[in-house]
């Protein structure tokens, strides 16, 4: 190995590295919070609603399940200019990819928070349910007061860990060019011909971010469920 | 919006001359196919190799095994896949980076796309083979032990079989996730079926057409690998456990 | 003080998990074709002193011996050693994904290195023992309790052991079952098999046993031929007097 490493290169880099930090960020925030609320709605819907709705839930959450999240956001970057020009009316809209890369995470990841907060609901017993329905409770006052804030504690864990999956799934804007992260870290470390560095760097912080998100799962899942070892 | 659809669009020529529209996405179908079935072999092998590593009573082993998983898996795919594409060549002495860069280019991406998915995966479904021995309750690994098998007997008749019915729901969706996955090669050049798709959404200005083709095969390819596994469970369930069931 | 009637001795053993102490200096000895009785209250241990028998757990003081094996060597095969002492589960850990033949005939074959046509024939025949030869076909998981445990017992006697360890087969049993399981047991008693047996069944310490040892907190407190232990009340400590008050009464 012969490579002659020239690490102050990240430091010329920096100011460019953090807008992309930037858009992550950006990206992972909507996704979580929009992600979490859809999610919980179609659980919702999936579990409780009527049959055609839960159907309709159904189908939704496997086709965005069975498709490549790459596939997702290139239908939603050819996509967005078309829907948003008839949405507005205005024919020479123009609509940057950043939209196109939200809703392809909030719609595909929703699909993922919907299982995660079905097996939280299902993982509530369902005495609960029927103590609650025999207590004079409506499903409706059941479900918000006594299921969904077990369920959701329960599922913690599990939620930290799709967000982790969600941070690193967001690298994959990097596909419609956007400038996030690691699109920032390509494009940079091109132009100064110094993709080595530039990456390692990316990887060590993605590797620090998410094995501290990995770690804070296990502990709560542990504090859960203090039995299991 | 006046899209206006033209189903026959694959029967065309492609405009680059290298065969019909329909032709060329059912290429990448097969690079898609091509890398996530190698792919997925190797990581079940890998993965069965360092789960049962993290169970043994050996620390090395299991230390060792353990940073594999974490440095693996927290890492995002398409970074591991640029560092070995972009940064692994570099790295390596000069005589071996030559080499690499002087393949068939088309190998050396799909040699380089397998690497990386295999080691992503490897590193997730390992965690799945360890949860699945732990579930074997001690009490069976003591009857085991009391009977006088070795350490490999009882992993082999007794824990991995039983583990084997619990480890198949999460292995088939990391096959399904490995499928999927495969995508991200269309980042280095290997237009499999996702990177085929866009291409030629833009060659022939049909875009919807051949997004929605693709979509259905993933769907159904997701959907016979579904059933499939369906069904080896049903073969592999054990008789009278309740467990299974669902 | 190595007797040709010795067939275990457990000398001066102490155990501990982290600071925890399980065992605490604990002695005795049984002869061969002896039955001895365990019992004590929950968490005093028993499980654990059977486990050292055979070697499952290691422990940090003492000696234990097997017949002319030295449980507590490091140099000693435990696998050999334990295809020789049978070991009866209080949940029976019958293998699930095996039928009934299967789990008698699995061992044989891998530990002992018997030809599959002997093995089967061993099993068969423990199975008519106890039996159970007509489920041969079927899975654990759909056989009752009961059955589960003599199948237990079969397996273990299928590797012809010198040694039985009981860590209380029937206590998840209903009520209903236990006595089928009693009586395998004490068959085997009377055939001369040498048994340690952690229970709460006082009607088979009474009947079957030779003596009973009692444990409190990982001590072994009493250790007395089981007349003593039963009729003898006033010589006996004051927390084996609870635990037979509490344990009689019911
Ligand atoms: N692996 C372990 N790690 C730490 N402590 C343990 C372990 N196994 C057992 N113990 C503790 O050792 C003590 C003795 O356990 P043991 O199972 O031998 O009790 P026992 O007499 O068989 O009780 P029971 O009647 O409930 O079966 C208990 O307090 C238990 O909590
Ligand atoms: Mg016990």
């Amino acid at each position: 190995m012969n490579y002659a490493f020239e690490w102050g290169t990240i430091l010329r880099a920096w100011p460019y590295l953090m807008q992309g930090l930037q858009t992550t960020l950006l990206l992972l925030v909507v996704g979580v919070v929009l992600g979490i609320a859809l999610g919980t709605v179609l659980a919702i819907c999936r579990m409780f609603g009527p049959r055609p709705l839960a159907a309709l839930t159904t189908g939704y959450v496997n086709l965005f399940r069975s498709i490549p999240l790459i596939l997702t956001i290139f239908w939603f970057y050819i996509m967005m200019p078309g829907v948003m020009r008839v949405l507005t009316g205005d024919p020479n809209l123009t609509v940057g990819p950043i939209y196109a890369a939200l809703a392809a995470l909030v719609l595909a990841e929703a699909a993922y928070f919907c299982e995660i907060v079905r097996a939280g609901i299902g993982s509530v017993r369902s005495g609960q349910m029927q103590a609650c329905l025999s207590l004079g409770l409506t499903r409706w006052q059941a479900l918000t007061n006594v299921i969904l804030p077990q369920a959701f504690r329960n599922m913690t864990p599990s939620l930290l860990n799709q967000t982790i999956a969600l941070l690193k799934d967001t690298s994959l804007v990097y596909v419609i060019s956007m400038n996030d992260f690691l699109g920032a870290a390509v494009r940079i470390g091109q132009r100064d011909g110094r993709v080595v560095e530039v990456f390692i760097f990316v990887a060590v912080v993605y590797f620090v971010v998410c094995s501290a998100g990995t770690w804070l799962a296990g502990w709560l899942q542990k504090r859960l469920n203090p039995g299991k070892a | 919006m006046n899209y206006s659809w033209d189903w026959l669009i694959f029967l065309q020529p492609s405009i680059t001359g290298e065969g019909a529209y329909g032709y060329l996405l059912l290429r990448g179908l097969l690079w898609t196919l091509a890398i996530s079935s190698l792919s997925w072999v190797l990581a079940v092998a890998i993965a069965a190799a360092v789960g049962i590593a993290r169970t043994l009573d050996f620390v090395v082993l299991r230390f060792l095994a353990a940073t594999y998983v974490n440095i693996f898996r927290n890492i995002p795919l398409l970074v591991q896949l640029f560092l070995w594409y972009f940064v692994v060549p570099e790295l390596l002495p000069t005589a071996w980076g030559t080499a690499i860069k002087r393949m068939d280019p088309l190998l050396n991406q799909y040699f380089t796309v397998v690497v990386g998915l295999t080691l992503y995966t490897a590193a997730k479904a390992s965690e799945h083979i360890r949860s699945g021995i732990e579930s074997v309750s001690a009490g069976q690994k003591q009857a085991g032990r009391s009977l006088g098998l070795t350490t490999a007997q009882s992993y082999r008749y007794v824990i991995l079989p039983q583990a084997m019915r619990i480890v198949i729901p999460p292995m088939t969706s990391d096959f399904l996730n490995v499928f999927k996955n495969s995508s991200v090669a269309l980042t280095i050049g290997l237009l499999e079926l996702a990177g085929a798709t866009y291409q030629l959404s833009e060659f022939s200005a049909q875009p919807f057409e051949f997004f929605a083709a693709a979509t259905l095969i993933y769907m159904m390819i997701t959907y016979t690998v579904i059933l499939l596994m369906r069904a080896v469970e049903r073969c592999t369930r054990i008789a009278g456990s309740l467990g299974a069931a669902s | 003080m190595k007797n040709g009637d010795d067939m275990i001795e457990i000398k001066n053993v102490s155990k501990w998990y982290g600071d925890f102490k399980v065992l605490d200096d604990c002695s005795a000895v049984v002869s061969k074709g002896e039955v001895v009785v365990v019992c004590g209250p929950s968490g005093s241990g028993k499980s654990t002193l059977m486990k050292t028998v055979n070697g499952l757990e290691p422990v940090q003081q003492g000696e234990i011996r097997v017949a002319d094996t030295v449980v507590t060597d490091r140099k000693t095969r435990l696998t050999a050693l334990r295809s020789r002492v049978g070991m009866v589960f209080q949940h029976f850990e019958l293998f699930p994904h095996l039928n009934v033949l299967d789990n008698l005939v699995l061992a044989q074959t891998k530990v002992l290195k018997r030809p599959l046509a002997e093995a089967r024939e061993r099993a068969m025949l423990l199975l008519r023992r106890v039996d159970m030869e007509a489920f041969s076909e079927k899975f654990p998981g759909n056989l009752s309790g009961g059955q589960q445990q003599r199948v237990a017992v079969a397996r273990s006697l299928a590797m012809d052991p010198m040694v039985m360890l009981f860590d209380e087969p029937t206590s998840a049993l209903d009520p209903e079952m236990v006595g089928e399981v009693l009586e395998v047991m004490m068959q085997l008693a009377r055939e001369g098999m040498t048994m340690i047996v952690v229970t709460h069944e006082m009607g088979f310490a009474r009947k079957v046993s030779n003596r009973v040892i009692f444990m409190d907190r990982g001590r072994i407190v009493e250790d007395c031929p089981k007349d003593d232990f039963f009729e003898r009340r006033d010589e006996r400590s004051e927390r084996a007097r609870d635990f037979l008050d509490k344990i009689l009464q019911h």
